[in-house]
């Protein structure tokens, strides 16, 4: 479907929740939603008939510095498109619902993203640290992470040729 | 209804295990030989190749690639070359197209020829592992005639490929998939892939549904083994794909259940057969010269905006996220890669299966631990 032809879909179909709507670099479509909206919207992207959003392709947060963002990559077999969705929070509270239960898939992304960005999925069965050791302290994708002296006695930092 | 369960044992495998492929840890609550559970405890080669990519200038953070999944490291080149290209709308030229995509699929056959090698080596069988990779030394050394490297090759550049070929290279590169198409793969499949204790051992095992597999985010070979038709080079075509000729094989229940282990063996053999395919077609095609690398500004900064590629790798599709600000560093880039969720995927089929059978589950994956962990 060309890419014009999504967009008016996508506008009829959400025409009350869509905060921004555009194009994005290789044949991409970027959809902004509010937060509380995230759920109710990829059920409709993935149960809705004609748009068929199945396959849950990519998971990320991203620190913008005033706000974090969670971005979803959706494909959809019956269309052959691709579509981005994205949620800013706020930066003090960085939770959003989970969509675990909607695709079994993302389990483990928002394990990861909550794992190196510190974002809480509301409703997941196990968020726990995945990547990383349980007991480390921070989010390493922060922008404002401050890299640890020692982890249980082990140097983490060594000098470099830069610094003296 | 625990006092039922008196029997039940939790056992650890790895991260040392020799059939996990690299340092990858299992916590297996068994029944005697019967499995409860397999609960995949992964981030030992978690090396934050993410925020190193924050840190490092576009280009600098091309050998980073290369140790996302060392067997197919050209793949991984291609994929954050292709990403950055798009972003700031880089012309590559002709010649640099078609050696990426040789290299890539050579890349392809050699990866496989260790995942099949490797899934017979754990089922016990030892000398179809040392066949394949006696044929993964030939594509080791025109590797190592092409851009210097036997394993992290670094070949990509942003806007080409680092070197011409060499002289010979297309006859001794024509003379590998002659060799490989017509004699070792019938050689391969008689020792291996028919042998009846083999395909009793992979058939009706690990069963997936093709709902399931999209459900659970399975990308590439896992994926096409459910039946499931998709393959990025053909629904969403990247560099020059779309001007070969070749098939995308699908499982269909060869022996057993459609998705089970031995489709997603039988894939990765047919896939073999197709890159050989597309590496002859481009092979006739490459231009004789011509320029193999676009002239980039030493201070490279493309502009702001945020992009999502995705490639297919050998073990599926390797999506790259990125996030440009304009700077001289990428703001975020997020890797996808195929055997993330490839090991999610291992504790839920293995749910009420033999201890044996975990064996070739996780080889029929063919994950490779610093690929789920980056």
């Amino acid at each position: 479907m060309k890419i014009s032809d999504l967009i008016a879909l996508l506008k009829e179909r959400l025409r009350d929740v869509i905060v921004g709507i555009e194009e994005m670099p290789n044949n991409d479509v970027m959809l902004e939603i509010k937060r509380h909206d995230l759920l109710p919207v990829l059920t409709t992207l993935k149960k809705d008939k004609e748009l068929g959003f199945i396959s849950f392709t990519n998971q990320l947060g991203v620190d913008y510095g005033d706000s974090f963002a969670v971005i979803y990559n959706l494909y959809s077999f019956a269309l052959g498109n691709k579509l981005t969705v994205k949620v800013f929070l706020e930066k003090d509270n960085p939770e959003v619902d989970s969509v675990e239960r909607l695709f079994r898939g993302a389990n483990w992304f928002e394990r990861e993203t909550y794992d190196l960005l510190g974002i809480r999925f509301k409703g997941h069965g196990n968020l726990e640290r995945l990547l990383l050791p349980s007991d480390w302290e921070g989010y390493p994708l922060r922008k404002d992470y401050v890299y640890p002296e020692e982890y249980h006695g082990m140097a983490l930092k060594r000098k470099t040729l830069f610094e003296e | 209804m625990t006092e039922f369960l008196s029997d039940e044992m939790v056992l650890n495998m790895g991260p040392h295990h020799p059939s996990t492929h690299g340092v990858l840890r299992f916590i297996l609550q068994t029944d005697g030989e019967m499995m409860r559970r397999a609960i995949p405890d992964v981030g030992f080669l978690h090396r934050g190749i993410e925020k190193i990519a924050e840190l490092l200038p576009y280009q600098a953070f091309m050998p980073y690639t290369d140790r996302i999944d060392y067997l197919a490291s050209i793949c991984c080149n291609f994929g954050y070359a292709l990403t950055v290209e798009r972003l700031a709308q880089i012309e590559v030229p002709e010649k640099a197209e078609y050696l990426r995509v040789i290299s890539a699929e050579l890349t392809r056959i050699g990866s496989h020829f260790v995942g099949l090698g490797a899934l017979l080596l754990d089922l016990g069988a030892v000398t179809p592992f040392v066949h394949a990779l006696r044929e993964r030394e030939v594509y080791n050394d025109l590797m190592e005639s092409l851009c210097g490297a036997r394993l992290t090759h670094n070949y990509v550049r942003i806007g080409g490929v680092s070197y011409d070929e060499p002289p010979g290279f297309r006859e001794k590169t024509r003379r590998f998939i002659d060799h490989i198409e017509y004699e070792f793969l019938d050689e391969f499949n008689e020792l291996a892939s028919f042998n009846t204790i083999f395909i009793n051992r992979m058939k009706n095992v690990g069963v997936i549904t093709a709902e399931d597999a999209i459900e659970h985010s399975l990308v590439g070979p896992n994926l096409r083994g459910s039946g499931v038709k998709h393959d990025i080079r053909k629904n969403d075509p990247y560099s020059i794909y779309n001007r070969f000729n070749f098939d995308i094989p699908v499982g269909h229940g060869k022996f057993g259940t459609m998705g089970d282990c031995y489709d997603r063996y039988w894939v990765r053999v047919e896939e073999v057969m197709e890159s050989c395919r597309i590496i002859r077609q481009a092979l006739e095609l490459m231009p004789e010269t011509g320029p193999v690398r676009t002239k980039l500004p030493r201070v490279f900064k493309p502009p702001k905006g945020e992009i999502y590629v995705r490639t297919e790798c050998p073990r599926g599709e390797m999506g790259f996220y990125l996030i440009s600000d304009g700077g001289k560093n990428p703001y975020r880039l997020k890797i996808r890669t195929g055997s993330f969720s490839a090991a999610a995927m291992i504790g839920e089929v293995s749910q009420g299966v033999m201890v044996a059978d975990l064996v070739t589950i996780i080889g029929s994956f063919d994950v490779v631990a610093p690929e789920i962990d980056r």
